[in-house]
């Protein structure tokens, strides 16, 4: 029998209780058992990013955690990002005005990556971004949208 | 008033839907009663198989079923089939869904544990007991048609696919007259696919209902649909083949896969929808890739550097199987004597198997290959003349007074290579000028002075897109008012919906929000032919213009004769048809469609069909050549081989641009991608075909901190070939950026005197060439 875990974890604002296999990973409890499928599974080896979510607010790949070391935290995935009324992230305002994606496979990583790092770092260079995003790989872009977006998503949110 | 869309930046509408995490990817689908599969796959390069005992596996609780090729059964025991035959072709290996007898590379299927999670069934894998007698692997493509070398399948006598050609002019008499020939030899190697999504499949099967379903994370469905009807021997009707939201293509995922063939069959047997998604792992080893090729040339030129013949050899590594036929070597051919107008070519391939997995083409195919070569002669010339590179290609360019030109090569299907439009040496101009080419020389000496080695690179290309035969395209207008756009074109993050719908919005008169964008669907759409060799926008573009003008015409007439205006006198905007002059005298879109098609017991209006509908297969009448100039430049470390991209700089021209911002945005990220194959990406097996780069710490792809700003300047040339004028952009970014960066880094390091012979110039390899050029200096 699979060894499980009951864990009680807050993802998005909302309040879940599940029993998880020990070797679930973050990622794939979020996307199987929650049905969260924003989050997406590019590697599975910790290097591509494109799972990456925030716990207690910072930046985490979601492949590289379990499920059961969730409990008792809470999570911010790709899905939680935009107001509840609907209204865009700066960030997520940013990437569809500068061309900062193409296929939306590595975005939702990218998003949280940068979500995280610009609440550290309001007002980056864009070296600071590239470096930011260094961990996140895009086939698609070239990283270009991704880090015109970043930086005007920075000024933004100093505006507000 | 019309509303002009073509050439603005409209931000694309599938982005709301992927920015928050709403797209809808294979591995994003669940069905009900679905299962999952894990594929256990040849851990060795070549070997047979004497048994397969699965009984552990089929114990292990949680575990359905496991299959190999015998409990596939007699009715689906045969190969592949080869979706690409050529006379060429002298031994048509293509592979069985699971291996039979003989497995080939390492990562080939060898059985499927279908279960009741993904990590049962890889628990599974373990439990497989396979009894393999090892058989030599043949991995070096410059030894593998020597006599004696190790056979890449066992039933052979030769690694030789085939051989083809691409000869035209008086060869002879070129290299006859030249005043200089030189000659220069490399290696060329291409990585993989690396789509951010690995390949995945949910297969379906409802012999009473549906038939079988297939959705698929692939470029081609409509290439899928019919070799998996024609594998199973069963009516295409009866397959439908859908591919959802896929997160990146490039190449390997436009092919047909054993495991498409596995996870149907596994759905039928099993009765219930079957899940398999593809890991990294799985990845590396069992997607097609693009792999080695060795380049010996001769170029035969005047004092003044006009090139007069090209001839050489190349060997062409085709991986284990030929699941994509002759396509690669082929369009490394066709590209040449690439922007250049060289009189006469003589220039064979040899296709060779080896024990690695199967070659397919990745962004570019194998254009970036043909036109690296042809650069590559470029600069051997300049080099060896003293002539600056950029003069050299000035003296050879095709010019805009000899377009249309023949450059006497054939393209795939037989038809003459025709340059249609374009003016190379102005792009050129556009493309120094923008890198500040003719200051470098100062920028160079300056650093040099603080010990730093700095340098530059040109790179020209053509590359021929928008290939035919046809992407047809349906706009109906519903009741609704609603515009539905269906059209057999995959998307892989190309932004074709907001493509498609601004063509679509301008030339109806609605707004591009009002347009229901369906593509990829077997069902939705009957014929399609797939998303490769940047062919979309040149087939799709005139495709959706024409059913839109169709649909047009007919709302007008139809709105003409209700309203009793003239048609001329009437115009549609934002999906309302209006009297000019007349404001109060209008019908909308939707009306008319209710009007065409009433309930019962009414009557169609005389003279109309019953749907505000058309279809067009409209595309381009040849292959539009797009072209483009770049420029790298460069630091490199001597002590360390470490290469900094500085600068890099683009002048393109895909004829119009539809949407510049998306254009820009393929430009750069193939850019990207050709750098990725320039200084990083390298796929490694050992000499007993083991691959040992099997993940992103050993296999490098580019990342946003190595990667310079690259700057973009387009210009505009119609092509004549199409309604539209466009030419394709998808790889015209990758094809040039590796000759670019390769002249970068040995002007950089001319003292040295390197000369580089292989691609990725990775530092190890880099430090060894600059190091035999310090101990020569010095003797
Ligand atoms: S999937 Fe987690 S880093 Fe790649
Ligand atoms: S948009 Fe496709 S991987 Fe980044």
């Amino acid at each position: 029998m699979a060894d499980t875990r009951d864990i009680e974890l807050k993802v998005n604002g909302e309040s879940h209780a599940a029993s998880v296999e020990t070797r679930t990973s973050l990622g794939d409890f979020l996307r199987h058992g929650l049905g969260l499928t924003g989050t997406h599974m590019g590697c599975e080896h910790g290097v591509c990013g494109a799972c990456t979510v925030m716990v207690d607010g910072e930046a985490v790949r979601s492949c590289l955690m379990l499920a059961v070391q969730a409990n008792g935290h809470e999570v911010t995935t790709v899905e939680g990002l935009a107001d509840d009324d609907g209204t865009l992230h700066p960030l997520q305002e940013a990437f569809w005005k500068h061309h900062g994606l193409q296929c939306g496979f590595c975005t939702p990583g990218m998003l949280t990556s940068l979500a995280a790092f610009l609440r550290d770092n309001p007002d980056p260079s864009e070296r600071e971004v590239r470096e930011a995003i260094s961990g996140n790989i895009c086939r698609c872009t070239g990283y270009q949208g991704i880090v015109d977006a970043a930086l005007d998503a920075a000024k933004t949110m100093q505006g507000n | 008033m019309v509303v002009r869309y073509l050439g603005a930046e409209v931000q694309r509408m599938e982005d709301p839907r992927l920015l928050t995490g709403h797209g809808r990817y294979v591995d994003d689908m669940t069905m009900d009663g679905m299962l999952h599969a894990a594929f256990l796959r040849a851990s060795q390069a070549h070997a047979k198989i004497r048994s397969i005992d699965t009984s552990r596996a089929a114990d292990l609780p949680g575990v359905h079923r496991v299959f190999t090729h015998a409990d596939l059964g007699e009715k689906y025991s045969h190969r592949m089939n080869q979706l690409y035959p050529a006379p060429v072709i002298e031994q048509n290996k293509t592979q069985y869904p699971l291996a039979k007898d003989e497995v080939c590379y390492v990562g080939e299927a060898v059985a499927v544990v279908v279960a009741d999670s993904r990590a049962i069934a890889e628990d599974a894998l373990a439990l497989i007991d396979v009894d393999y007698e090892t058989l030599p692997a043949v991995v070096n493509i410059m030894t593998a048609l020597e006599d004696g070398a190790p056979l890449a399948h066992a039933d052979t006598t030769s690694n030789l696919v085939g051989k083809m050609r691409s000869a035209f002019g008086d060869i002879d008499d070129a290299f006859a007259k030249a005043d200089h020939v030189f000659s220069a030899g490399f290696m060329q190697h291409r990585g993989g696919c690396h789509s951010m999504e690995t390949r995945g499949v949910i297969a379906r099967d409802d012999p009473w209902g549906d038939g079988l379903s297939l959705w698929t994370s692939a470029q081609s469905p409509y290439l899928i649909r019919r070799a998996l009807a024609t594998w199973l021997d069963e009516p295409e009707e009866r397959v439908r083949v859908v591919a959802p939201d896929v997160g990146g293509g490039f190449g390997p995922k436009a092919g047909f896969y054993p495991e498409e063939i596995v996870i149907s069959l596994a759905a039928r047997f099993m009765k219930r929808p079957v899940k398999w998604i593809e890991d990294r792992r799985e990845h590396f080893m069992s997607t097609t890739t693009q792999r080695d090729q060795h380049w010996d040339l001769e170029v035969a030129c005047t004092n003044e550097g006009k090139i007069l013949g090209l001839r050489g050899t190349i060997t062409h590594e085709n991986g284990a199987y030929i699941p994509y036929g002759i396509l690669l070597p082929n369009s490394s051919l066709t590209p040449l004597p690439g922007a250049y107008s060289i009189p006469a070519i003589d220039v064979g391939v040899n296709i060779v198997f080896t024990n690695t997995v199967p070659n397919s083409p990745v962004r570019g195919a194998g254009r970036p290959c043909g036109i690296y070569a042809v650069e590559r002669m470029i600069q051997t010339v300049s080099r060896n003349l003293g002539i600056d590179p950029a003069t050299v290609r000035r003296r050879n360019y095709v010019r805009p007074d000899q377009m249309p030109y023949e450059t006497g090569a054939t393209l795939r299907g037989g038809a003459k290579c025709i340059y249609d439009s374009g003016d190379y040496e102005a792009l050129l101009d556009k493309v120094l000028e923008l890198s500040d080419y003719s200051s470098f020389k100062d920028r160079q000496a300056a650093a040099r002075k603080e010990g730093r080695f700095l340098g530059i690179g040109i790179s020209s290309c053509i590359e021929d897109t928008g290939m035919g035969p046809y992407e047809g395209t349906t706009v109906r207008v519903e009741s609704s008012g609603k515009v539905a756009v269906r059209t057999g074109a995959a998307s892989q993050g190309q932004g074709h919906h907001t493509m498609i719908a601004m063509i679509v919005a301008e030339n109806l008169g609605v707004a591009p929000e009002d347009i229901l964008f369906e593509s990829a669907d077997t069902s939705k759409f009957p014929h399609g032919v797939g998303t490769i060799g940047s062919r979309v926008a040149a087939n799709v573009g005139p495709s959706s213009f024409d059913a839109a003008k169709k649909v047009r015409e007919k709302a007008l007439k139809l709105a003409a004769e209700i309203l009793e205006a003239s048609e001329a006198d009437l115009d549609i905007e934002d999906g309302v048809v209006r009297v000019n002059g007349a404001p109060d005298l209008s019908i909308t879109l939707g009306e008319l469609a209710i009007k065409l098609s009433p309930a019962s017991a009414l009557r169609v209006p005389a003279g109309f069909d019953p749907l505000l509908e058309a279809t067009s297969y409209d595309g381009s009448s040849g292959s539009p050549i797009a072209c483009g100039s770049n420029v790298a430049e460069v630091e490199v470390d001597p002590g360390t081989g470490e290469v900094r991209v500085l600068r890099y700089s683009v002048a393109h021209d895909c004829g119009v641009m539809i949407n510049p911002m998306i254009v820009h945005g393929q430009i750069v990220g193939g850019v990207v991608h050709g750098i990725g194959n320039a200084l990083f990406e390298r796929m490694i097996y050992d000499d007993q075909g083991q691959p040992l780069t099997t993940n992103y710490g050993e296999y490098l792809l580019p990342l946003a901190s190595e990667m310079p700003r690259i700057d973009v300047t387009h210009m505009e040339t119609p092509s004549p070939l199409n309604s539209l004028g466009v030419k394709g952009a998808g790889e015209g970014g990758t094809i040039p950026a590796a000759a670019a960066i390769v002249a970068a880094i040995e002007n950089a390091l001319e003292e040295y005197g390197v000369e580089i012979d292989y691609y990725p110039v990775d530092p190890q390899y880099l430090t060894g060439l600059i190091d035999k050029g310090t101990v020569q200096a010095a003797e």
